[in-house]
């Protein structure tokens, strides 16, 4: 009876084996998918969740989603491991194109970036809209600010805002400098947790549920523009990438029916990235 | 040697033919372990046919020697022969050992049997009709589907006695086995290995136990500080010995 | 911040709600860590059993290889593995970055070392004690090590399930090579990082105590196995 029951957890275990070998999953000749390298702002804004059934009725095709910081997205997609790049960090976008590695950049949406703070705003940033300005008075306060540190595409954004203010934040890291060399979310959380401010796309912001008492602090200025973009890997430099599926993807995206599901997709009542692609209708 | 692997069968229970391996001799065989001399330089004959009995006090060196015999452990000088030649495949697998405190496998009973008899290299069928008989004749049939280890000590060593004859071995050494074993256990051990031995197995025996090695014995080994201190008949080694120290011995006198 | 009372009961809430997506993760979570075990085991027993048996040159230095491997960084796992299976890599061309199969191979990696080390040390005492009467049976090599690891395979059984507890609880490398896809690659320990990094602590510990819930039935589940062996003396 013992050995019937072994014999039964051998079965178990070589079943779990063999279901791995023929799991679905893997069985990527059977039904068609794309790899979409991204970053984590769209996928913790719950944005692809969206939208993306939406494509996959429309075509079949399934798109996979790996949400990294930006660096890390296109350094990926210039491994091959990836057919689609949608991140928000231009001039690199543009140099991932210009290597040879992507086919042709087009615009997809924007949002904004915004700086979040503690209620009680230790360095008086709070309503400001300039958002040098603003970041001057925090470095000269010397309030915590906590950075993603990361090579995303925020944390580009952040290193370009500093740059213009000529704050040399590298003196200050691991003062009142943090880089948490972390997502967005998990950069939040630290912040929220040591009360520092940080800069952040507006979209994880509003899907954020551990807010604890932050606020936003400063937003509307036009240096926080926060553009996205989608460009096709390039199958003649990668072999494997699915040009026709991620084709399909991108135009779907930019045309007018990606353009009005992003424009559709709201949280608390808001709209949290505005499409701004050859197909989007003009507000 | 040109049967020497012929014929298990008919050696199982029967009569057998002359042994093809023995004598079985140690010429001046010595073992050293941590700087001591264990074994000190033994020459020993043992030829077939009759059943040896090996004694004395502890220390002496009867297991380091029965294992040197075996070919468990490798003599730190000299060397163990069989018919002048030293150990080699055919010889091994003509021999079996049991220990004191037996080595069952977490199996069942017969299974304990199977696996030592495909490891010789018995087919399927062979190790099954073998174990089946052997288990019989140990009377162990009513225990076949049991797990070895739940057996009382006195089954076990009938096991551990059973899966070693079952291999067809022409010398079987046995490691005192039945040093913890109650009187009627031990009894029934005896009773394998007298029918083991009238069947033609050359029984090789350690035991303290002198009334044991009276009903077993047609020679006694006797050691004393790894060497032999006497080997003699039996009847002569208990009527009259001729070492003072043996004597000492089988009169239950403290031998130091 | 959420308190615990509140996230045990969104825990409960979502196991008795049958939630397909979870349901999806949980089966994911135990396809790929008990295929890595079951692997680990073919790949470090018979590694362990042969370390324990036999001696030959370098078998002080894999036993040193061993026991540093059980060490090995998730996230340095993930990343060598990474490296082999992207398309830039070497084996780029068997298409087996962000699958499922991917992160078998490398919670494999990850659990191999720690199967062959347990068991080398538990093969070791168990042959002390077969050894003699092993060889005096006539058992060499192959023979001695498989008897050794039927033998031990009750108590191996919890070697296994140490393997197991450091494949589910992983996270570091299954996100670098499975890439946290939802609904291809997605397992527990990758939901609960990217709900927490959303923020939603409560739903992150939620999905931390089912977690915690299916270890336990596996573990349950395999003592209780060993539990009966050792009443029948097999183990």
């Amino acid at each position: 009876m013992l050995r019937r029951r072994l014999l039964t957890l051998a079965a178990m275990l070589a079943l779990a084996a063999g279901l791995s070998a023929l799991s679905p999953n893997d069985t990527a000749a059977a039904e068609k998918f794309i790899i979409v390298q991204s970053t984590t702002s769209t996928q913790n804004s719950g944005l692809f969740d969206f939208i993306l059934p939406k494509f996959t009725k429309k075509t079949g095709i399934e798109v996979r989603v790996v949400a990294v910081g930006t660096g890390q997205a296109i350094k990926n997609a210039a491994n091959g491991d990836g057919d689609v790049l949608l991140v928000h960090a231009k001039p690199a976008e543009e140099k991932f194109v210009a290597a040879g590695e992507g086919v042709k950049r087009f615009d997809v949406m924007y949002n904004d970036f915004i700086i979040v703070g503690p209620e009680k705003d230790p360095a008086g940033v709070a309503g400001m809209k300039d958002v040098k300005a603003a970041l001057k008075k925090i470095a000269g306060a010397q309030a915590p600010f906590a950075s993603r540190g990361d090579d995303s595409g925020t944390h580009k954004k952040e290193q370009s805002l500093w740059k213009a203010t000529g704050v040399d934040v590298a003196k200050a890291s691991g003062g009142w400098y943090r880089e948490t060399g972390s997502g967005m979310g998990a950069t939040l959380n630290t912040a929220v947790g040591m009360g520092a401010y940080a800069l952040t796309d507006r979209a994880t912001w509003i899907a954020f549920k551990n807010k604890g008492n932050f606020k936003i602090a400063v937003e509307g200025d036009k240096d926080l523009f926060n553009q996205y973009g989608v460009i096709l890997v390039n199958p003649k430099k990668h072999g494997n990438v699915k040009a026709t599926e991620g084709q399909a993807f991108i135009d779907w995206l930019i045309g007018a029916e990606g353009q009005a599901a992003i424009a559709a997709y709201k949280r608390n009542g808001e709209q949290l990235f505005f499409p701004n692609g050859p197909g989007a209708k003009p507000s | 040697m040109p049967d020497a692997t012929a014929g298990f069968a008919e050696q199982a229970l029967d009569v057998r033919r002359p042994s093809a391996i023995l004598p079985l001799e140690a010429r001046n065989l010595v073992f050293e372990a941590g700087g001591r001399r264990l074994i000190d330089g033994i020459d020993l004959r043992l030829d077939a046919g009759c059943r040896t009995v090996v004694m004395g006090p502890n220390g002496a060196g009867k297991s380091l020697l029965l294992r040197l015999l075996h070919g468990l452990i490798e003599p730190s000088a000299g060397s163990v022969l069989w018919q002048g030649k030293p150990a080699d495949r055919t010889v091994r697998r003509r021999q079996a050992m049991v220990f004191q405190r037996p080595v069952l496998l977490r199996r069942s009973v017969s299974a304990n049997m199977h696996h030592a008899l495909r490891a010789n290299g018995f087919s399927r069928q062979e190790a099954r009709d073998r174990a089946r008989d052997w288990l019989a004749y140990a009377g162990l049939s009513g225990f076949a589907d049991q797990p070895a280890r739940v057996l009382s000590g006195g089954e076990q060593q009938r096991l551990a006695v059973a899966r070693a004859l079952s291999l067809g071995p022409e010398v079987l050494f046995l490691d005192e086995p039945t040093a913890s074993l109650d009187p009627a256990s031990t009894l029934g051990i005896e009773e394998i290995i007298q029918k083991a031995a009238a069947s033609g197995t050359k029984i090789v025996l350690i035991t303290h136990d002198i009334g044991q090695a009276r009903r077993i014995a047609d020679e006694v080994v006797f050691l004393y500080r790894g060497r032999v201190e006497a080997f003699d008949q039996a009847l002569c080694f208990f009527d009259a010995p001729g070492s003072a120290k043996a004597r000492a011995f089988i009169e239950g006198r403290i031998v130091l | 911040m959420q308190d615990f009372g509140a996230a045990f009961g969104l825990a409960f809430g979502l196991i008795l709600s049958g939630d397909a997506d979870l349901a999806e993760i949980v089966m994911l979570s135990l396809q790929v860590s008990l295929s890595a075990v079951a692997v680990a085991c073919m790949i470090g027993l018979p590694i362990g059993a042969a370390a324990a048996v036999y001696r030959f040159p370098g078998r002080a230095a894999l036993v040193v290889f061993m026991n540093t491997m059980m060490g090995l960084p998730p996230v340095v796992a993930g990343l060598l593995v990474y490296l082999m299976l992207s398309n830039a890599g070497p084996l780029g061309g068997l298409g087996l970055l962000y699958t499922a199969t991917a992160m078998i191979i490398v919670q494999t990696v990850l659990v191999t070392p720690i199967i062959a080390a347990l068991a080398r040390q538990l093969i070791a005492d168990l042959h002390t004690e077969y050894d003699e009467q092993l060889r005096s049976l006539g058992l060499r090599g192959i023979r001695t090590i498989a008897t050794l690891l039927w033998d031990g395979r009750y108590s191996l059984l919890t070697v296994a399930l140490a393997g197991f507890g450091r494949a589910v609880a992983e996270v570091g490398a299954v996100i670098i090579v499975g890439g946290n896809i939802n609904h291809a690659t997605r397992v527990m320990t990758t939901t609960i990082a990217l709900e927490t990094s959303k923020g939603d602590l409560g739903l992150a510990l939620a999905l931390g105590i089912i977690l915690i819930g299916l270890s336990v039935l596996v573990n349950g589940g395999v003592l209780a196995l060993r539990a009966t062996a050792v009443r029948s003396a097999y183990a």
